[in-house]
């Protein structure tokens, strides 16, 4: 198939289908218990220089308890699937823990603005960035899960993000139109937050699942977070629920209020005072030095983050801002 | 002085655009106010679709992020980013809302950086987002932008969703799906269109106090101007009423 045009952009992960079938011939396929603590789960499964896609939308379901251990266990050189990415976009630049992009959204908090230190960083040069959009990261994750190499898509052309991006236009050998080629995605890791897992991590999601269901399955290891432990009963009695099977799972950790700051379906909103704060104290390298200290590096655990900040009376608030009672509103 | 603001008569022109049983992919913020001031007047039936998954629901109140849980209030389904844009791809969305750093006589925009050098950037904005992929997808684009020339440029420096491209047949021959492709454009001073064979960006509507004058002031590009350019109706009484008192009652948008 001829390349008729093709962007410049880095793609920094291998999209050979073969290698990856190789890699999950190796993959467990033993329904085991892997609860395990989150230190635990980034000590096995994150190591410098690995590819990382969070699940969730940036500021709704993400697996905060996992990004903060990354910065407190000083991962480097990650590199990172942009897409949809805000607060936990934040965060890993907070920490400087990757040094290249795929970019479909970053910097940006969506109505709340732009990071200042997300953009002091990526403004920086100390990270490479190729362009994609959010579609073009979820269609590269669904090339991943459906175990080919690439996956054919009708947006980029015409355009500089083409040109930025590691995508190739090619030609329908059907009907003679034109697509762009996107690379399959195989991150290294992938840290997803859901509602509730088993110990071997058969996992449930309420809610919009993003691009979850393919980050889960073209990740060659996964990390659970989950509000709640639940029984394999439960999920055998009803395998409909069911969203990501346990042999893609490597670990299962129990994290209540796992995405505060951020929103979860049907469980708490976000909390938009705190995530005033980290954008209002990036504007002062010490203050926000003193405050990433406070909230990630001091503590021990998404607990102690959550007991600094209100601990379960601001849980309280935020659940019934989710469920929308009277006076919950500001 | 008139009694309504900028961001108010930008968000009520843009909801007379959304007909009753249309879809209409939409961000946070301004597209979302019109399209949920759409729902509640002329178009109780419009479909409203957010990237990260939420289809079709019954918006209680401005959401922060497209992926937050007011995207799925009172839903007909809570699906994924492959689900909606597919569903773009397919042709079912007829409308959708971007916005930009820059936008030039042919539509595209700019939400990536400004500055030349790609890895070290002398701004770096987002990115796309799910923009260049409702951009390429959805039949009728539209933005809702102030009306600047430092805003409407000649050519974009980076071009990061797709408008016309170039003008002309470009975008036919660019490989994006034929027919889709960017429809109007509301400012604070007036409403354009693209003249239909050089793609370019024509006015066909002043707001109230505003003459093609100021708008060409403050548009870096010559525009094409229509045969007959009409007088934009300001916003009803009706139309105020719900977007200050139901949807944005905390004035999130509409403050700005």
């Amino acid at each position: 198939m001829d390349t008729i045009e093709q962007g410049i952009g880095e793609v920094f992960t291998d999209p050979d289908a073969d290698k990856a079938r190789a890699f999950f011939r190796t993959k467990s396929r033993k329904m085991e218990n892997k609860v395990m603590s989150v230190k635990e789960a980034v000590e096995k499964f994150v190591h410098d220089g690995d590819y990382l896609k969070g699940g969730g939308f940036g500021a709704n379901r993400v697996p905060i308890a996992v990004y903060h251990e990354i910065l407190r266990q000083g991962r480097k050189n990650l590199g990172l699937s942009g897409q949809t990415t805000t607060h936990d976009f934040e965060i890993l630049c907070a920490g400087e823990a990757f040094n290249r992009c795929d970019a479909g959204y970053i910097v940006g908090l969506e109505a709340r603005g732009l990071s200042p230190n997300a953009r002091r960083y990526m403004e920086s040069g100390k990270v490479k960035v190729s362009e994609w959009s959010n579609y073009a990261m979820a269609v590269r994750l669904k090339a991943g899960a459906a175990g080919v190499s690439f996956y054919p898509a009708r947006n980029f052309m015409g355009t500089d993000t083409l040109k930025y991006s590691g995508g190739k236009v090619i030609e329908c050998p059907f009907t003679k139109t034109k697509y762009v080629a996107l690379p399959a995605l195989y991150p290294d890791v992938a840290a997803i937050h859901v509602h509730e897992a088993d110990m071997y991590g058969n996992c449930r999601v309420r809610g919009i699942t993003v691009s979850d269901f393919d980050a889960a399955r073209a990740a060659k290891h996964v990390i659970i977070t989950c509000e709640r432990l639940i029984s394999t009963d439960e999920i055998r009695r009803d395998p409909s629920f069911t969203v990501i099977p346990f042999w893609c799972v490597d670990a299962v950790c129990e994290v209540p209020y796992g995405s505060y700051p951020g929103n979860m379906y049907g469980e708490y909103f976000s909390d938009e005072d705190h995530l005033r704060e980290w954008m209002k104290v990036e504007t002062d390298p010490e203050a926000f030095k003193a405050f990433l200290d406070k909230n990630i590096y001091s503590c021990k655990n998404h607990f102690e983050y959550i007991q600094k900040n209100g601990g379960m009376e601001k849980m309280q608030l935020l659940r019934q801002k989710e469920m929308m009672f009277v006076g919950a509103r500001k | 002085m008139p009694d309504y603001n900028t961001m108010e008569l930008m968000i009520c022109t843009a909801a007379r655009e959304l007909e009753d049983g249309a879809t209409v992919g939409v961000g946070t913020g301004a597209p979302c106010a019109a399209a949920m001031l759409a729902q509640k007047l002329q178009s109780p039936n419009l479909l409203i679709l957010f990237e990260a998954g939420g289809v079709a629901p019954l918006i209680p109140e401005m959401p922060i992020s497209v992926g937050d849980s007011r995207t799925t209030y009172k839903a007909i389904m809570a699906s994924g980013m492959c689900e909606v844009m597919e569903t773009a791809c397919r042709g079912m969305l007829d409308y959708t809302f971007l916005g930009g750093a820059q936008i030039d006589m042919y539509g595209n925009l700019n939400s990536t950086r400004i500055g030349a050098d790609h890895q070290k950037p002398k701004v770096r904005f987002p990115g796309s987002g799910g923009a260049n992929d409702f951009a390429s997808f959805c039949w009728r684009m539209m933005v809702m932008t102030p009306q600047d020339s430092k805003r409407f440029v000649e050519k974009v420096s980076y071009c990061t969703s797709p408008g016309w491209l170039t003008g002309g047949d470009s975008r036919a021959k660019s490989g994006l799906p034929l027919g889709a492709g960017p429809y109007k454009i509301i400012t604070n001073m007036a409403v354009m269109d693209f003249e239909p064979e050089s793609k370019r960006m024509r006015l066909i509507a002043l707001n109230p106090g505003y003459s093609e004058k100021d708008v060409q002031d403050n548009c870096g590009f010559e525009l094409l101007k229509a045969k007959k350019i009409v007088e934009n109706e300001p916003p009803k009484a009706e139309e105020l009423h719900i977007l200050r008192d139901v949807i944005d009652p905390y004035r999130y948008v509409i403050g700005r």
